[in-house]
């Protein structure tokens, strides 16, 4: 039975990506408004987002994917009922990228707000001096100017990620974890299956690295080489 | 027409036949309690080079930086073209730009060069020349890229087109920023000390791309310590002291026979 088994685990892993993907693109979202907004926001805006970041920052990941998933699914169902709509079945998938990716977003935004805050401010001043209006200037000139110094931080939000998604598996979602407790439990064979999960992730970290430093030598091109500063 | 010509309609009055391009009145600014400029007055008509001189601390750069409202100033008039630049108090009770748009287009046609370039590090130099006339000013990509092959020749940088800024010298960015600035057809140079940050063997080569500029009718405010520049390149020269205008006029009178005992030390000392 086992190359049936290995389909199963691979369709959790495929699972687990779809996750890690969505949760991070949410989370960059989030945390490019989030930097912006502290950096540049009203005093409102920017006690909102203290309270966000520090909130979940300071609170166990577990604690709020089960916080977020029940009750949260629980919130949307009565105000539906008030609203006098049908109670909705929220999918495992929709609701895994919003707690991930609100999770993924307070960590970002000081991510990005640091890396905004290493781009010699003369450059923005050239954007303003230029006229440049405050959309054009960020797509233009603040986001590419801030990747050489989000990176790292971001690469390390990514892969996170991809390892919280296994924290699905205690809502029910079918990610790699689970399908593996679940090939594993039947089968008996516990280590070969979690050998082969470990595999997976791996194989996926080791991918990540290769795109994060093209991605990197890419966001670095206008920077002289580290080493030659030696 | 092109959106360049478009917007570079001039205005204003006209006194001794060129239409006044930057005129300041009364200019105030603060910052906390420290109060830099005490109600100064400027004004450069089209084809005038201005010069601005004066000790550190004597609020020079800050007066050029309130012409495009890099600074806000604290009260005052400020006209470019003729369109005076609309200013409102925000909540802290600071004075700001009261339209948005209005600051943008009117920053968008003043050529801005700063002490440190500035170049947006993340494009090469052609990038950085094409970047505002394409995405601000509407221009198309090929005619940017034509205009910006020609003005980065003019500046001596036609082969260094694809470099990033951080792998050239001083004296080659500054050039590279002035191509730029140069760029948007503006209807004035503002200059903020661009000599200031180089090597001595460096100023040479970018203030003769500033003195090609002057020479041939460019309407331009320049900040500047290099004395001997000035009295070659200005129209006009004026010396700020203390946050005031202590004296001005004419190059040959300000270097040749200054009245103010202040200016005569100043020029002493930097002499």
């Amino acid at each position: 039975m086992a190359p049936g088994w290995g389909g199963t685990l691979l369709v959790g892993f495929l699972h687990s990506i779809e996750i890690a993907i969505g949760a991070t693109c949410l989370g960059l979202l989030i945390g490019t408004g989030g930097a912006c907004g502290k950096l540049y926001g009203g005093p409102v805006a920017r006690d909102l987002l203290a309270i966000y970041t520090t909130v979940v920052r300071a609170v166990p990941e577990l604690v709020l994917i089960l916080l977020l998933y029940y009750a949260g699914t629980d919130l949307i169902n009565q105000v539906l009922a008030a609203m006098g709509y049908q109670r909705i079945d929220i999918s495992g998938l929709a609701a895994g990228i919003f707690v991930l990716g609100v999770v993924q977003g307070a960590y970002s935004t000081e991510v990005i707000r640091g890396a905004i805050l290493s781009i010699p401010q003369g450059q923005i001043e050239a954007a303003r001096a230029y006229g440049m209006p405050p959309g054009l200037m960020l797509r233009r000139i603040t986001l590419p100017a801030m990747l050489p110094f989000a990176i790292p931080g971001l690469a390390n939000l990514w892969l996170i990620a991809t390892k919280d998604t296994a924290l699905l598996a205690v809502v029910g979602f079918f990610e790699l974890t689970l399908a593996t407790r679940q090939a594993a439990g039947v089968t008996k064979a516990y280590l070969l299956f979690f050998v082969a999960a470990g595999v997976l992730y791996l194989a996926l970290t080791l991918f990540s690295n290769l795109i994060i430093g093209r991605v990197e030598a890419w966001s670095r091109r206008g920077m002289p080489s580290v080493k030659e500063a030696r | 027409m092109s959106a360049v010509e478009a917007a570079a309609v001039p205005s204003g009055e006209a006194q001794s036949g060129a239409a006044e391009a930057i005129h300041v009145e009364n200019l105030h600014k603060k910052f906390g309690q420290l109060h830099v400029l005490k109600g100064v007055s400027l004004s450069a008509r089209d084809g005038e080079v201005i010069a601005i001189i004066g000790g550190s601390g004597s609020g020079k750069s800050t007066l050029l930086r309130c012409i495009n409202c890099l600074e806000n100033p604290t009260s005052g008039i400020i006209r470019v073209n003729g369109e005076e630049i609309k200013l409102k108090a925000d909540s802290h009770g600071h004075t700001v730009p009261a339209d948005r748009k209005q600051i943008e287009r009117i920053r968008s046609r003043l050529g801005m060069v700063f002490q440190n370039f500035n170049l947006w590090s993340h494009m090469t130099l052609i990038e950085n020349v094409i970047e505002v006339p394409v995405h601000v000013l509407g221009v198309k990509r090929d005619e940017a890229i034509a205009q910006a092959e020609k003005l980065l020749a003019r500046v001596g940088l036609a082969e260094k087109r694809d470099v990033y800024p951080a792998f050239l010298s001083g004296g080659q960015q500054q050039r590279a920023a002035i191509a730029r600035a140069l760029a948007i057809n503006p209807r004035v140079m503002l200059f903020d000390e661009p000599t200031s940050a180089l090597d001595p063997e460096l100023v040479g080569e970018v203030l003769k791309v500033i003195g090609d500029l002057a020479r041939e009718g460019r309407t331009m405010v320049l900040v500047t310590h290099e004395m001997k520049f000035a009295r070659e390149v200005a129209t006009h020269v004026v010396y700020l002291y203390n946050g005031l205008v202590e004296e001005e006029g004419p190059p040959e009178q300000l270097f040749g026979a200054p009245k103010s005992e202040r200016l005569k030390q100043f020029l002493r000392n930097v002499g």
